[in-house]
């Protein structure tokens, strides 16, 4: 028996490559360098990896190749929209999880304990975060390019298993903040057990694990088609979790509360536009010529999902609870470009997600500014009057709060617009009612926390505003421009997505 | 032996860690409840390894087992965090993040 050497593409796999290398730098950071020093080191290591990675992928990105590892990834004009998507959210979020006030100070010792008070006055700070951070947009660049159900499966895990930690290390309500690791790590793990499964019956169907093989089967016709549908039904289980579709979205809005905001931030952002990467390709490559077996099914979810979270939503008191149901909403949102399965459709979930991953990370940050003595407030009740008292933060919210409904002169006007339009094109009105009747009622809630703040007078115990760092006026900065520039301007990035945007298969 | 006989093995095998999953309160008896799905997910490969003729499923079969410890190492760790904050590994316990 003879062994080939792979050939690998290493400059179409560079991005990917240089960000796990800036990940094991930050993990001898922690080795070697003296506690004092270490944040600014992390940080620095942490923005140059992703910023270098950036720069290889604008490099590199008119080049395309469905062998840049093998068989394992592809790289494409998709792959590399949704790549650079990740790493200019990724960038965003990390000046946001450089605010360490938002971190436990030792999350080994119990809460309440005298380790835990002596970590605190030691002002000891959990620098970690930078390369778990870093391991998980690895994990997420290499998602939405997996062309094997191999190296889906890893990079599935890669992306996960940090953002597991990562949840479970608030410094305020640690309780809370471990039992939203434990929820997410338990109902992760359960449907990554339910993608393997699936994935097992697809290899079983088409005796290949590549996206290429499996659409040669499906296409060819020649297997059995219980192993398919059967296949199908599981690997769509694990991708629907991570994206919170409606069945299956238990986790997120306790994981949303749960988790310190910047993570919760990085996750609703990130995994999203890394899952949605991955069930477009999956769906559009390989099982595209099997749209009769799973559009049906997708169809009712994605309605389901959408009117599902815009009705839980106007229920929640808690602001970070409102816009994890808004999340559910949106994925709702995304699924009718999935269900489209045209370019029109692949076209507007790019720019949906970028638009929407922008605006999420932005009101995040939001969210941990609004402060009292005890860490952050999430109660929307304590929130009212604060735009009397602090008028450019609430406004700024506000704002963000408009691009979720989809008003115009902001990126949320453009996707909605553009993904529904796709969808209808490709014979879908059902999801087109579905879309704009769960619009409007998610605008109500939308609105509503709009009103809370400016027209009702503040209460009490109300919550106040903290002086932003520089850091987190970065990201808030950063993310309001862009969502909206793309909801005046947004024709030439609707121009490159539309000339860049295919899957090579 | 008929090969198919694996498939109704790995099924089953499957089945029980699902209802394990749901059933069950104590976190590190869910997570064995995960591993055992897993497990039945490299059963189904290697068996289909075999009915196809190939190797990918086996090869398939030793990604997963690296991947498992993975999470078992991600797992404990979290499962003995909050077992030394509460005394307890209950999944009903951890109950205060509103439903």
């Amino acid at each position: 028996m003879t062994f080939t050497a792979p050939v690998l593409q290493y400059a179409l796999l560079a991005p990917i490559l240089i960000v796990l290398a800036g990940a094991l730098i930050g993990v001898l950071i922690e080795a070697f360098v003296r506690s004092s020093s270490r944040a600014s080191a992390q940080l620095f290591v942490a923005v140059a990896t992703i910023v270098i990675a950036f720069a290889q992928l604008v490099r590199v990105r008119g080049e395309g190749s469905i062998a840049a590892a093998m068989s394992a990834v592809t790289f494409d004009g998709a792959g590399v929209l949704l790549q650079g998507s990740i790493l200019v959210i990724a960038l965003i979020s990390l000046f946001l999880i450089a605010d360490q006030d938002n971190f436990t100070a030792a999350a080994a010792a119990v809460p309440g304990s005298l380790d835990e008070r002596e970590a605190h006055q030691a002002r000891v700070r959990t620098t970690e975060v930078f390369p778990l951070t870093l391991f998980a947009v690895a994990g997420m660049l290499l998602f939405p390019v997996s062309s094997d159900l191999i190296t889906l499966f890893v990079a599935l895990e890669m992306l996960s298993l940090p953002l597991y930690l990562m949840a479970g290390l608030s410094r305020y309500r640690r309780l809370a903040s471990q039992e939203a690791a434990l929820k997410y790590f338990l109902l992760g793990a359960f449907s990554s057990a339910f993608f393997l499964f699936g994935a097992a019956f697809l290899y079983g169907y088409s005796s290949s694990l590549t996206f290429a093989g499996i659409e040669a089967a499906v296409s060819g016709g020649a297997g059995n088609d219980v192993f398919l549908l059967l296949g199908i039904a599981f690997v769509s289980v694990g991708l629907l979790f991570k994206v919170g579709a409606f069945p299956f979205h238990a986790w997120s809005p306790d994981v949303y509360q749960g988790a310190p905001t910047p993570v919760t931030a990085f996750m609703a952002a990130a995994t999203k536009v890394a899952a949605f990467g991955a069930i477009l390709r999956i769906f559009y490559v390989s099982l595209g010529s099997a749209q009769s077996q799973w559009r049906p099914a997708l169809v009712v979810i994605a309605i389901a999902t959408m009117l599902f979270g815009s009705l839980v939503a106007i229920a929640q008191k808690d602001v970070k609870r409102m816009l994890a149901y808004s999340s559910i909403a949106h994925a709702g949102f995304l699924l009718s470009g999935v269900i489209a399965l045209s370019k029109a459709g692949l076209d507007a979930s790019i720019f949906y997600l970028f638009a929407y991953g922008v605006a999420t990370v932005g009101g995040f940050a939001i969210v941990t500014l609004v402060r009292d003595s005890a860490g952050e407030v999430t109660d929307l009740n304590r929130w009212s009057g604060l735009g009397k008292r602090s008028p450019i933060v609430a406004s700024t919210f506000a704002f963000f709060l408009l691009a979720f409904a989809g008003i115009p002169m902001t990126s949320g006007f453009i996707g909605k617009f553009s993904i529904f339009s796709a969808a209808y094109e490709s014979g879908n009105s059902a999801i087109l009612i579905a879309g704009v009747l769960s619009s409007a009622i998610a605008a109500f809630f939308y609105i509503r926390v709009i009103v809370l703040m400016f027209f009702k007078d503040p209460v009490e115990d109300g919550a106040s505003v903290v002086i932003p760092s520089a850091l987190t006026t970065t990201t808030i900065a950063i993310s309001a421009t862009i969502t909206l520039v793309l909801g005046i301007f947004p024709a030439p990035l609707i121009n490159f997505i539309a000339s860049t945007a295919v899957f090579l298969r | 032996m008929n090969p198919n006989n694996y498939l109704y093995v790995a099924s089953l095998l499957f089945t029980i860690g699902a209802v394990g999953v749901v059933v069950r309160r104590n976190a590190i008896v869910v997570f064995m409840c995960v591993e055992l799905m897993l497990n039945a997910a490299n059963l189904a490969f290697v068996t289909f390894s075999r009915i196809n003729g190939n190797l990918d499923g086996q090869v398939t079969a030793f990604f997963t087992m690296v991947v498992a410890a993975c999470e078992v190492v991600v797992g404990l760790a979290i499962i003995v965090t909050i077992y030394r904050s509460r005394r307890s590994a209950s999944v009903d316990d951890a109950s205060l993040l509103k439903r």
